[in-house]
């Protein structure tokens, strides 16, 4: 059984009146034919069915506004009886509806993808050999079949999207595949336990496109990576000279000299000593990446996204400094493009930002580690056996263990904390 | 990379062979067939419904008879939007164009035609401007521009219809987009010389592409027209 919601036609549109039902409960419908009707402002829009089935149940009516992301139909088979899905004691496994590429698929359709036979073998081959790393690694750790999943992506291959979403499926209706239990919503079985029961004080609130991308991002990487952590204190004093002495020269010259610029250049320097932090795993093969992408994570208002500065290692500081302020401000403004947020190698985050005195941060896939910045702010260090205050800071390297030992984590760290203590004002 | 937009001027066109016209278009479009289409337009006399009023007609404040003997036809639409008028000395225009990658955001849709046509009557000295909460273009409290979009798959149909030198007084036999307190106006009313739709062609093609970041080619049935400056 498939799910059928509301989907998000813009950013900032936050809900759909559904304005006409093309189909009525009983009808047969193909996936990606014209189901229903939405209409914002002055825009009407026509959405196609996520899945190829019967329209088994209409849970939003004519005329009537719901939140993005809620259900607003249900898609069975023609087998399945008419019993709507169980009361609100399961959480709604809302598969994504957007009238794109991105649709779900129902694992226990009989037949009704038959137009694909003809092609079956070749697009196989294509989905298993051109499908990335990251998505066989995926399929391999779920034994998963990739050749059973309809890919969405170029030429039919399997994206990362599309086989997470098939997971997620196959759990729901893996009860009713097997015959002998009646036809019941799959959500009931398999779902995790209830949240929360019916009559308690709670409020439901769908999660946002973007929220929802984050959850999955960090269940995969956390499913994905042995993390392990090392955490260095770096004495500051010498880059807050540095930064004090030479700000006002920054500024004139369009750049907000901030410590992240410091420690992106150290940490560039770093990532050229030791290649394998700037790596990624394929199989059994461990991928050097040429190019140093460095993703700098960035907070906003209800989540998080992370802009890349492409080849940073062929930027120097006032390059960087320039780099970190102008992705920063677009991405709190939602101006970034596609391709601004892709192809990172290695990611700085700043937990520290907010006060923490060092964070443990996950891993952004596929890279294969990720350095926390914890605050910085002084505190009383030893210095030739005497007490001084210093500004100092925590920072600690998320490393994945499969390709990144401690040995090699404490080198970079080392290597960080010597560059940043030993500043050369040369490269500035 | 800016994309190509083909660009076709057809004349006077009567309301339902245009819809025709678009629904193949898109078909097509969606077969990645054709490139990006901007058809540019005038129609004979005729209310249009949007989704809306599927069920209400109340925004048609003339009588059938009235309409009838104005040679006024009453169409309804899968456009967004309420009730508008299309009419001589209107230009209508409806870009087919696929939103995929990077503009699949409807309310962004939306602003930049209003943009593109903001941009195209600043050609002709008028300043106009969007109101917040309405949408179109206007000026002062006279609206001069209404949309209606839809939308399938992210390519679009239907569109805008900027009046040129159109006759006010039959928007007196509608609520233009159920909106009762604001007026109409048009840019023959508002410039200090004489504009006709043909030549208001050029601006908006002009503005379209740039706030589009598309390429205007125009097909071989209907050559450039010369700009009017």
């Amino acid at each position: 059984m498939t799910n059928v919601v509301m989907p998000q036609m813009g950013e900032s549109i936050a809900e759909g009146t559904i304005v006409r039902w093309i189909k009525k409960v009983g009808d047969p419908i193909d996936r990606d034919e014209p189901l229903f009707e939405i209409s914002t402002d002055k825009v009407d829009a026509e959405i196609p069915s996520p899945a190829a089935g019967v329209l088994t149940e209409i849970k939003v009516q004519e005329g009537e506004t719901v939140a993005v992301n809620s259900v607003v139909a249900t898609i069975g088979t023609a087998a399945e009886a008419s019993p709507p899905a169980p009361p609100s004691n399961t959480l709604p496994e809302a598969a994504a509806g957007q009238p794109e590429a991105e649709v779900s698929r129902s694992s226990s359709d009989n037949g009704t993808e038959s137009h694909e036979a003809g092609d079956a073998e070749s697009r196989e081959d294509v989905r298993r050999q051109k499908s990335s790393p990251l998505v066989r690694r995926i399929a391999q750790e779920h034994n998963v079949d990739l050749s059973q999943i309809h890919g969405t992506g170029l030429s039919g291959r399997v994206t990362k999207q599309d086989i997470l979403e098939f997971i997620e499926l196959g759990k729901a209706s893996e009860p009713s595949r097997t015959g002998d239990r009646p036809p019941v919503s799959g959500s009931a079985a398999a779902s995790p336990a209830p949240t929360f029961k019916p009559g308690e004080n709670v409020r439901i609130v769908p999660m946002s496109v973007m929220r929802k991308k984050i959850a999955e991002h960090m269940v995969l990487s956390a499913h994905t990576s042995p993390h392990v952590y090392s955490v260095y204190e770096v004495n500051f004093s010498r880059v807050a000279m540095l930064r004090e002495k030479k700000k006002a020269d920054y500024e004139a010259a369009g750049a907000k000299l901030t410590f992240t610029a410091f420690i992106a250049k150290a940490a560039i320097d770093a990532l050229r000593q030791f290649p394998i932090v700037n790596a990624s795993l394929d199989g059994d093969n461990i991928v050097y990446k040429k190019d140093i992408n460095i993703g700098i994570a960035v907070a906003l208002e209800n989540g998080l996204i992370v802009p890349v500065i492409r080849n940073a290692d062929e930027k120097n500081l006032l390059g960087l400094a320039r780099a970190i302020s102008d992705l920063a401000n677009r991405a709190r403004s939602k101006k970034l493009n596609p391709d601004e947020v892709q192809a990172g190698t290695f990611t700085i985050t700043n937990p520290g930002i907010f006060g923490a005195l060092y964070g443990l941060p996950l891993i952004n896939q596929p890279q294969v580690a990720i350095l926390g910045v914890g605050t910085i702010e002084k505190r009383a260090v030893v210095i030739d056996d005497a007490i001084a205050i210093r500004p100092v800071c925590h920072m600690t390297l998320g490393h994945d263990h499969r390709l990144v030992d401690g040995a090699d984590a404490g080198r970079f760290l080392a290597f960080v904390k010597e560059r940043l203590e030993h500043f050369d004002d040369a490269w500035m | 990379m800016a994309r190509p937009l083909e660009v076709r001027w057809l004349g006077t066109v009567p309301y339902a062979e245009g819809v025709d016209l678009q629904k193949r278009l898109v078909e097509q479009r969606k077969a990645d067939a054709i490139p990006d289409q901007l058809l540019l337009l005038e129609h004979p006399p005729v209310i249009t419904l949007g989704v809306k009023t599927r069920h209400d007609r109340s925004h048609i404040v003339a009588p059938p008879a009235t309409l009838k003997e104005q040679g006024v036809e009453v169409v309804e639409t899968g456009r967004g939007g309420d009730v508008t008028y299309h009419g001589p000395g209107q230009l209508v225009g409806y870009p087919i164009i696929d939103l995929r990658p990077d503009r699949c955001d409807v309310h962004r849709y939306v602003r930049d035609l209003e943009e593109m046509l903001i941009r195209a009557v600043s050609r002709f000295g008028v300043t106009a401007a969007r109101m917040p909460g309405l949408t179109g273009v206007w000026v002062g409290n006279e609206k001069l521009a209404a949309i209606g979009v839809r939308i399938a798959r992210w390519i679009t149909s239907h569109g805008f219809a900027l009046n040129v030198t159109t006759n006010l007084d039959h928007f007196d036999f509608i609520v233009p987009c159920g909106i009762v307190d604001k007026g109409i106006t048009s840019l023959g009313h508002l410039t200090k010389f004489p504009v006709t739709v043909e030549g208001v062609v050029p601006p908006v093609t002009d503005a379209f592409a740039e706030v589009f970041d598309r390429i205007p080619l125009h097909s071989a049935a209907s050559p450039p027209i010369e700009s009017h400056q």
